[in-house]
């Protein structure tokens, strides 16, 4: 009859540290912009819930380079269509996006892993400004852009992981 | 039910159904000699059950324990964060949606890279390290990524110069080529031993990325040039102490005498919580070291202390002093680079070496809250004692207010400051005085004077060709009588950073100058004074600088950097201006207080560019006296080795 007990009690002790766990989640999203966005993001990733606020930010930033990756492939994909008018705002949207993915997210991942936070901080803030730009490089007539949907996730996850790196520093 | 994980679907948290059904009552116990284990068994099992249904109800808001400060910072100061690095401005930056793509090109960006401002041939470049002088030559060291435009993979760069101007790049100083530095050679600082040995104390990263403090020192002391260093065998001399992160343990300081005069002191900077603090080793070796007991100084809600810088100042003689001088008629600076801002700020205060303890002479301008260096972009600053010439001097990392992906296509990004000479203000005894070092008017070439009134609203041209690499020197004059009959200003105050620039007008103010403008003004960029009546009847004066309209591309930071400033009774408005490209350095009052701001203009440049005199007030004219020296090129090139 003992071995239940023994089962349950460290069950038990699991539920408990996985409070714990959520629990980090939810604080570190809270200093974010779109709690929402943050939590479900991070819920996507089973190994969030073992991580410290460090590893949450690292799992933020590979979702960012994701995100950046895929509006890449727009952007190519568009390019494939030779359509003058968006010729210039696809080149700049090029640009902006591969720095996201050769400089930012190399910055942010290595000031994470290596204990200097604002560089992260400057990498993820500078990613959410590119698909800042790459939106605005289509002028400001139309209310949205054929990258809007894609631009705007990324803006808005990079903020996220912003916000989640400022509690390191 | 105790096993399961919480689900990995998208839920919202607070408005979640229950994951699991409520249990229904506990099954009741049976009659028999297990009775007590049944019970506990059930409790455990309802216990589990309220375990998991609070996991997947409880909202956030009763889970924010001690973040709220930093989710405050976040929302509510977005100002504060983004000025130095141009960081979270571009949240809040308005993208012009009226540009279409830039038309960066290759005139525009190569403009950018400046003419006497040190920076490497490529690449990033970031913290100024260990500067010294050595044999008739200044070193220079800085943290370097070989590999991109982009903070990473940090090596120490050198570079040597006779005059502080003209400076030849040397191979490597120090690769990350052991384990305990191998993910970074980062910032460190130089310490001269009366017998002429050279200390280099410096923080590795490990292979665990642990920040540990390193020695290494020069292999060959009779080399001028100092290329071959040699690190420690003894390394890392110093491990992250107990309570001390070992994340938040970096930038060991220039070392200075024990009041024994048989031991060294350094300080190292930290954080406990949200507590920035200063932490002192002894050490007779540089390889052993004794932690003294409480911190040198500690100051509330500044987080990370990074790159501290503690020296003393006279308060009665112009020349510096060396870092192990103390006594009468001496104060002591403590710097250190906040990591949460992005700033350097420096206090004025008393050392005690017997309670290890530094006392700023006035709380309210402690460090982290108090004066900065420099009220725009500069950071990671140190100093060193040049004993030749008897000056302290003062280095700083200038970073870009671009985005990432137009330093990727220039192929570098960041400069250094000018070097600064630092001395204590007399005038007002609560600041300190910077100033571009003498050595840089061996740059000054032809010449522009202009002695004129300006009236108010008025802009007047000084004609010189070549407006890109500039030294101005200008002092204004305000109307008398205007600045009697003024009434006080209502509200607030003004605040350069949220003032809306130089468009703004007030009865006294804005004047200054013009630089790194084109002819029809459609880019500028002011540097100018604010002056405003107070209620106490006394003028307010304010010195900014002025991005909003100093270039038309969008991917660029656009902001108004400056604080206010002491006019001390009978000085005029003075302004030095050290204009190289995409880099402005400003000086007001002597170096009382000074804005370095990085811009990129794409029309105002090459033999576009003009400066002007300007007069924006509605209510003064005022009365200007420039000059202004067109500056040759420091030529920094690779040393002929």
């Amino acid at each position: 009859m003992k071995l239940p007990f023994i089962i349950l009690a460290l069950l038990q002790m699991h539920e408990i540290t996985q409070i714990k766990e959520q629990t980090l989640i939810e604080t570190a999203c809270a200093n974010t912009p779109n709690y929402d966005l943050c939590v479900a993001t991070l819920r996507d990733f089973p190994s969030s819930a073992d991580a410290d606020v460090a590893g949450l930010g690292l799992i933020l930033v590979g979702a960012v380079k994701s995100k950046a990756e895929a509006a890449l492939s727009a952007v190519e994909e568009l390019r494939r269509r030779h359509d003058p008018e968006m010729r210039k705002a696809l080149d700049q949207c090029w640009i902006s996006y591969k720095a996201v993915i050769a400089a930012d997210v190399p910055e942010a991942v290595a000031a994470l892993t290596k204990g200097v936070p604002k560089f992260a901080e400057f990498g993820m803030s500078d990613a959410a400004w590119e698909a800042e730009i790459c939106e605005g490089s289509f002028g400001n007539e139309a209310a949205a852009t054929p990258l809007s949907g894609v631009n705007k996730e990324v803006h808005d996850l990079a903020e996220v992981a912003v916000g989640v790196i400022r509690i390191l520093l | 039910m105790a096993t399961a994980s919480p689900p990995a679907e998208i839920y919202d948290v607070e408005g979640a159904a229950s994951y699991l059904p409520l249990p229904s009552s506990p099954t009741p116990p049976r009659p028999s000699k297990k009775l007590l284990p049944t019970i506990l068994l059930s409790s455990f099992l309802l216990i589990s059950l309220i375990l998991l249904l609070l996991t997947s109800q409880t909202p956030p808001s009763q889970l924010k324990l001690k973040l709220n400060d930093a989710a405050a910072d976040h929302t509510a100061t977005p100002l504060s964060r983004g000025v130095s690095q141009g960081v979270s401005e571009k949240v809040f930056r308005q993208v012009n949606g009226n540009a279409l793509t830039f038309p960066w090109n290759n005139v525009m960006l190569s403009w950018q890279r400046t003419a006497f401002h040190f920076q490497p041939e490529q690449n990033w470049m970031n913290d100024p390290n260990g500067p010294l002088l050595h044999k008739g030559w200044y070193h220079l060291f800085y943290q370097y990524n070989q590999e991109s435009a982009v903070w990473g993979n940090i090596t120490w760069g050198h570079a040597v110069s006779k005059d502080l101007i003209h400076w030849f790049h040397l191979p490597y100083a120090m690769v990350p080529d052991q384990w305990y530095d191998v993910n970074g050679v980062w910032t460190g600082s130089a310490t001269i031993l009366p017998d002429g040995q050279i200390i280099m104390l410096y923080t590795g990263d490990t292979t665990d990325a642990v920040q540990v403090q390193c020695l290494a020192y020069p292999a060959n002391l009779s080399d001028p040039l100092l290329i071959d260093w040699v690190k420690s065998p003894s390394n890392p001399v110093l491990f992250p102490p107990p309570g001390i992160g070992s994340k938040d343990f970096r930038d060991p300081t220039t070392a200075w005498l024990s009041p024994g005069g048989d031991k060294w002191r350094i300080t190292i900077g930290s954080k406990v919580n949200k507590t920035g603090i200063s932490i002192v080793y002894e050490t007779s070796d540089f390889i052993k070291y004794d932690l003294l007991d409480g911190y040198l100084h500690q100051v509330a809600g500044t987080g990370m202390w990074e790159c501290i810088d503690f020296y003393p100042v006279s308060l009665t003689e112009s020349n510096g002093l060396d870092t192990s001088v103390n006594g009468a008629g001496v104060k002591h600076v403590m710097k250190a680079s906040m990591d949460d801002d992005r700033h350097d700020y420096y206090a004025l205060g008393t050392y005690d070496p017997i309670g290890n303890k530094w006392t700023p002479d006035n709380p309210e301008l402690d460090v982290g809250i108090g004066h900065r260096y420099d009220y725009g972009i500069f950071y990671a600053s140190k100093t060193f004692y040049d004993q030749n010439k008897q000056r302290r001097i003062l280095w700083g990392w200038i970073s870009e207010s671009d985005a990432e992906g137009l330093d990727l296509m220039k192929g570098w990004a960041c400069v250094q400051s000018i070097p600064r000479t630092v001395v204590y203000d007399q005038k007002t005894g609560t600041d300190l005085l910077q100033w571009p070092v003498e050595e840089l008017e061996s740059l000054r070439g032809d010449s522009v004077e202009a002695d004129v009134k300006v009236g108010p609203g008025s802009v007047v041209p000084v004609a010189i060709d070549s407006a890109s690499q500039l030294d101005v020197e200008v002092s204004f004059e305000l109307d008398e009588e205007a600045v009697e009959a003024a009434v006080p200003e209502v509200g607030a105050g003004y605040d350069c950073t949220t003032s809306g620039g130089a468009a703004n007008r007030g009865v006294l103010g804005p004047f200054g100058i013009l630089v790194l403008a084109d002819d029809n003004l459609t880019e500028s960029t002011p540097i100018y004074f604010y002056v405003a009546k107070g209620a106490n009847g006394k003028t307010e004066s304010h010195f900014c600088a002025d991005e909003l309209r100093s270039s038309q591309a969008p991917d660029v930071v656009k902001t108004v950097y400056g604080s206010s400033v002491p006019v001390v009774d009978g000085e005029k408005f003075t302004i030095r201006s050290l204009v190289d490209h995409s880099i402005v350095e400003s000086f007001a009052q002597g170096g009382r207080r000074v804005i370095t701001s990085r811009v990129y203009p794409t029309k105002a440049i090459n033999g576009a560019a003009r400066v002007f005199l300007f007069n924006n007030a509605t209510g003064a004219s005022i009365t200007a006296s420039l000059k202004m020296w067109k500056m040759g090129s420091a030529d920094i090139r690779q040393f002929p080795l």
